[in-house]
């Protein structure tokens, strides 16, 4: 991991170069699956909470496979847990799903520049693998011109295994696991998205829309249900930064 | 696994890609120049500072301090996993302390 983060960084103000040829695909691929070893033993601790509590929710072990395997996305998974019952809701269940994943329309609008050189079929293929950290670390790499598609399609691989095998293997050990917070795994989250924000830090100019975007988030979580604090806080955020920029 | 149940993940499969897919088209019809490009290009920071920020809020002075721990430990070695490790070795150390007192 250290070779490429000892890499220069570019400065921003060009946003994101595309790779100049797509023939290093394969070795992007296996580099963005190393990187993100760290971040799949993150997902795989709050991985194995989800299938505790999933456990407790009535959901039998196929279930947690089926849903991990073809929903692959934390949030709205937990937030399905409160909804479960004997015969689930389906139309709420969809719902929720869509509210609160709702960021996604704006992250997966944010990789358009590492599909521009992809198939149309290949680029609606990958988009089912987008979640929270690869796409986090994809844009991290795309902001010192290190990524590609292969590169977030590696990363997402990693995270997929880890998030499918710790939910259902936190289905099948049960309770023995315990309360999370007394690990920390709760705070692995927080941290995991923390520093690879730091990775984005550009200096001074990031402070008044980062801020921007903490101020509105937090008051949004205190008022709003579910996410819609991400997708607010962000929209903020990024108007504030693209204002700053004109100024 | 019941009719009912395959049927309620399936749905939620559906709303997961939709939100994906939709995205993608969305970005594709986006100007390349422009405001809209500009802005676009501040979304992932934003997000995830969105993501983060109301995190430590609700966890109280030991996440501000694992916070803090990770983010120095995050630019100094830019190593991710020592980055997060260290910082959730704070929160742990930190509610151990408080839960003392």
């Amino acid at each position: 991991m250290t070779d490429d983060s000892e890499r220069p960084r570019r400065s921003g103000g060009e946003g994101a170069p595309i790779p100049k040829e797509e023939k290093s695909g394969g070795t992007d691929f296996l580099r963005g699956l190393r990187i993100s070893l760290p971040l799949a033993a993150g997902v795989a601790a709050y991985g194995l909470v989800f299938g505790v509590l999933a456990r407790e929710a009535g959901l039998s072990v196929a279930d947690v496979a089926l849903m991990s395997g073809v929903v692959f996305t934390g949030s709205a998974q937990f937030v399905a847990l409160t909804l479960w019952a004997a015969s689930p809701p389906v139309l709420a269940l969809a719902f929720a799903t869509l509210a609160v994943n709702l960021r996604y329309v704006l992250m997966a609008a944010a990789l358009r520049d590492l599909f521009a050189r992809t198939s149309r079929l290949k680029a609606f293929a990958a988009v089912f693998l987008v979640n929270d950290e690869s796409w986090a670390l994809t844009m991290g790499e795309a902001a010192r011109g290190g990524a590609s598609a292969s590169f977030m399609v590696g990363s997402a691989l990693a995270l997929y295994a880890a998030w499918l095998g710790s939910t259902v293997a936190g289905r099948v050990i049960g309770a023995a696991i315990g309360d999370p917070s007394r690990w920390g795994i709760d705070f692995a989250f927080t941290a995991t998205f923390l520093a690879l924000l730091m990775g984005m830090l550009r200096g001074k100019r990031d402070i008044l829309p980062w801020m921007v975007s903490a101020a509105v988030a937090i008051v949004a979580s205190l008022y709003l249900p579910g996410k819609w604090y991400i997708l607010i806080g962000g929209v903020a955020g990024a108007t504030a930064g693209a204002l700053r920029r004109d100024v | 696994m019941t009719f009912e149940s395959f049927t309620a993940i399936l749905a939620m499969a559906l709303a997961a890609y939709a939100v994906r897919a939709g995205g993608l088209l969305i970005g594709r019809r986006l100007p390349q120049s422009g405001a809209v490009a500009e802005w676009l290009r501040e979304v992932p920071a934003a997000i995830l500072v969105a993501v983060v920020a109301p995190e430590i809020f609700r966890g109280g002075p030991a996440a501000v301090l694992g916070g803090a721990i990770t983010a120095l430990v995050m630019w100094r070695s830019r190593n991710l996993f020592l980055a997060i490790g260290a910082g959730v070795l704070a929160v742990v150390g930190a509610r151990h302390l408080m839960a003392g007192f």
